[in-house]
């Protein structure tokens, strides 16, 4: 974990800003509610969509496409890792929570469905991640402007690849063309909670900690509309926005994801594993 | 062991000029490489295709057992480690298809012959991972006895099984230390941890010894396989090390191992250990396994419900090839 | 056809050396076979570099010949450097 940056004026400025009890703080502690809640936005995004992706193992298409999706998998939940080891201590935050603290999107507690389903998924989050975290290697906080730059590179991969995917299925026969539409009819509706400006992001942007979504929203519709363009496939009409992750308002499906990845800790509170 | 245990078919020695193999038998007495356009004989070419397509199969089933817990994992450093390791094992069933292949079968035609039941796997991958602690026991002990067969196969006649083996052995290097680290955990840990830990080594001690193989005197084709450098010790010399080896490791632990007949023979510098229940290991070979069902049908259902992928992606490489040219 | 063609993998450890044959792949196409060879050969830091040319492509020397091909190399001793006496008073040859 990289060491506490020095505290700058600027940041006792900030953190007073947001703060508006006055009580100091280093800047970029964990305690800072804003930026420990925009930790764990990108945090819970990375381990559960790592979660699902790790249910493949095993189970993928051939034995290369298994290596492919545990990369992924692998990419993600050290991602998350680390993003929830600057909120505080990961493990707990993975395995205590219940569904109303976690702070994730719609999008990734999806289910996998079938491989189109999972590869849209994909496509949908990685690209938006990927332009995210381009943006947040330059964040005001030295901790997780180096995390985003570790992970910008793996996310560029998972973006490419899903791409690759969604254009080879969207692009193949009439039965993985229908697949890929019908995925793509179960994400499309999760989309704009990716660039939701709530209050939290609000402040977080003011603090130089987060990047403003909606400064790439075009730039994402218009990638994602050349890759569906290459797959032959139309860009979805736009669906009533589902929203309330960010807040802890989650699908039926975060409920049983968790049941399981918990599970263990949960029954065995005070063990060590 | 994924690759001994299940050799029991006769020794077949077909007709070949008998110069050519007595010139082949040199070569391989002399430990010379067979790369894959040299000629050999049919029946080397067909027991290196079994036991190599063999040894891929049981890489693949038994990413099945383990996967079982990813999902569960009780640490976010557990999960990648045991994510990292599965994965591991698709890639040693991946090189091993792939040396398979340059014996002349397709790999479709192995995972064919794997769905339908012709091909075997090792007996192991049939018992259930019921509790977290099967995870750690799996790595200690399953990991550590293919470890002890893989390690001799490096130097094995066939070039690409060779190679194959240099770099699964690589890997597999991380495999068993972590399943001791995690195990060590259970063995320091709660009441009902210890009581995981003892379970499962209960369970696992004594499949893990199946996987040697049957006793050399049921072996018809160790010696075969031994000229052949296809098989470099006997599955009773590698049994006796693995026990000597771990019996001190499960001591360490705290754990009893079950078996009221072990006990150090000082006159000959090992365990003597009780009598093997070889009708269990047989009845797991003719596919009466706890959970061979469902080993079979999850490869099946991940491979037959998948086929659209495969379609897909080579229907779209024609699309592509035909616009390319026109 | 429910499997997709043969790749040759060759990677490149680090900068200054050559591509060496690392193992195959199954792919549908180049562009995946990549992918797939940087998934499987180098997820432990192996490579900075891959090729992939499918299998069927390959065109090899046939072993019952490497006699004919390979000896007459054999019995060229004047080829190497040893083969030559040179007085060790005399240096930098
Ligand atoms: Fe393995
Ligand atoms: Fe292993
Ligand atoms: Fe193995």
């Amino acid at each position: 974990m990289p060491s506490l940056p020095p505290i700058r004026p600027e940041d006792v400025a900030t953190a007073e800003k947001i703060r508006p009890d006055g009580a100091f703080d280093a800047p970029s502690d964990a305690h800072d509610p804003v930026r420990a809640g925009y930790l764990l936005r990108l945090g819970d995004d990375s381990l559960i969509l790592g979660q699902r992706l790790s249910e493949w193992c095993g189970h993928a298409p051939s034995v290369e496409v298994d290596l492919s999706l545990a990369n992924m998998a692998l990419d993600l939940i050290g991602q998350a890792t680390l993003l929830l080891g600057e909120a505080g201590d990961a493990d707990s935050l993975a395995f205590k929570r219940d569904v109303l603290d976690f702070r994730n999107c719609w999008l990734v507690e999806q289910p996998n469905g079938d491989f189109a389903r999972t590869m849209v998924r994909q496509l949908l989050f990685s690209t938006w991640q990927h332009m995210l975290y381009q943006r947040l290697t330059g964040s005001r906080d030295e901790a997780l402007a180096g995390i985003a730059a570790k992970a910008v590179k793996e996310v560029a991969y998972h973006r490419e690849l899903a791409a690759e995917w969604v254009i080879r299925l969207g692009d193949g026969t009439e039965e993985s063309r229908e697949r890929t539409l019908d995925g793509l009819g179960w994400c499309w509706r999760f989309v704009p909670e990716l660039f939701e400006v709530d209050d939290e992001v609000e402040q977080a942007v003011a603090a130089g900690i987060a990047a403003d979504p909606r400064e790439f929203e075009a730039e994402y519709r218009a990638e994602i509309a050349r890759v569906l363009g290459e797959a032959g496939l139309p860009v979805p009409n736009d669906q009533r926005p589902i929203l309330g992750g960010r807040r802890g308002h989650h699908s039926e499906h975060l409920g049983h994801l968790l049941a399981i990845m918990q599970y263990l800790p949960r029954t065995y509170p005070d063990a060590k594993w | 062991m994924y690759t001994t245990e299940l050799s029991k078919q006769p020794n077949v020695q077909s007709i070949e000029d008998p110069e050519r193999l007595a010139a082949f038998e040199a070569r391989v007495a002399a430990d010379e490489f067979i790369e894959p356009k040299d000629w050999m004989p049919e029946a080397y070419r067909r027991t290196l295709t079994r036991q190599i397509s063999q040894h891929a199969h049981s890489e693949i089933v038994g990413m099945l057992p383990e996967g079982n817990w990813i999902t569960r994992a009780p640490s976010l450093r557990r999960k990648a480690i045991l994510l990292a390791k599965v994965q591991d094992e698709a890639g040693h069933g991946l090189y091993l298809y792939c040396a398979a292949e340059t014996l002349g079968t397709s790999r479709e035609e192995m995972i064919e012959a794997l769905h339908s039941g012709k091909a075997k796997y090792s007996t192991i991958f049939n018992y259930p991972t019921l509790t977290w602690a099967d995870i750690p026991a799996i790595g200690w002990l399953v990991d550590g006895a293919a470890i002890m067969n893989q390690v001799p196969l490096q130097r094995t006649s066939y070039g690409p099984y060779a190679r194959a083996m240099v770099r699964v052995c690589k890997e597999e290097s991380f495999h068993q230390r972590q399943g001791y680290e995690a195990m060590t955990s259970l063995a320091n840990g709660t009441p009902e941890q210890k009581r995981m830990a003892q379970d499962a080594f209960n369970r696992w001690w004594w499949p893990s010894l199946m996987m040697f193989g049957p006793p050399d005197e049921n072996s018809p084709n160790t010696a075969q396989s031994l000229r052949w450098r296809i098989k470099r010790e006997t599955n009773d010399e590698l049994r006796q090390k693995f026990v000597d080896i771990t019996v001190p490791q499960a001591e360490y632990l705290g754990l009893t191992v079950p078996d009221p007949d072990l006990k150090w023979n000082e006159a000959k510098g090992g365990y003597d250990f009780g009598a093997i229940d070889w009708d269990e290991f047989y009845a797991v070979v003719r596919g009466e396994g706890p959970v061979a069902r469902e080993r079979m049908t999850a490869r099946r259902e991940a491979w037959e419900s998948n086929a659209w992928v495969r379609e897909a992606a080579a229907a779209h490489e024609a699309k592509r090839r035909q616009r390319a040219a026109a | 056809m429910s499997d997709w063609p043969l790749w040759e993998v060759f990677v490149r450890s680090k900068g200054g050396l050559a591509h060496r044959h690392f193992g195959s792949v199954h792919a549908p196409d180049a562009a995946m076979a990549l992918r797939h060879a940087r998934d499987t050969y180098t997820r432990r830091m192996e490579g900075v570099s891959l090729w992939v040319v499918r299998s069927a492509d390959i065109v090899a020397s046939d072993p019952d010949e490497a006699g004919q091909l390979f000896e007459p190399a054999a019995d060229k001793v004047y080829r190497h450097p040893t083969f030559y006496d040179i007085p060790d008073e005399v240096k930098h040859i």
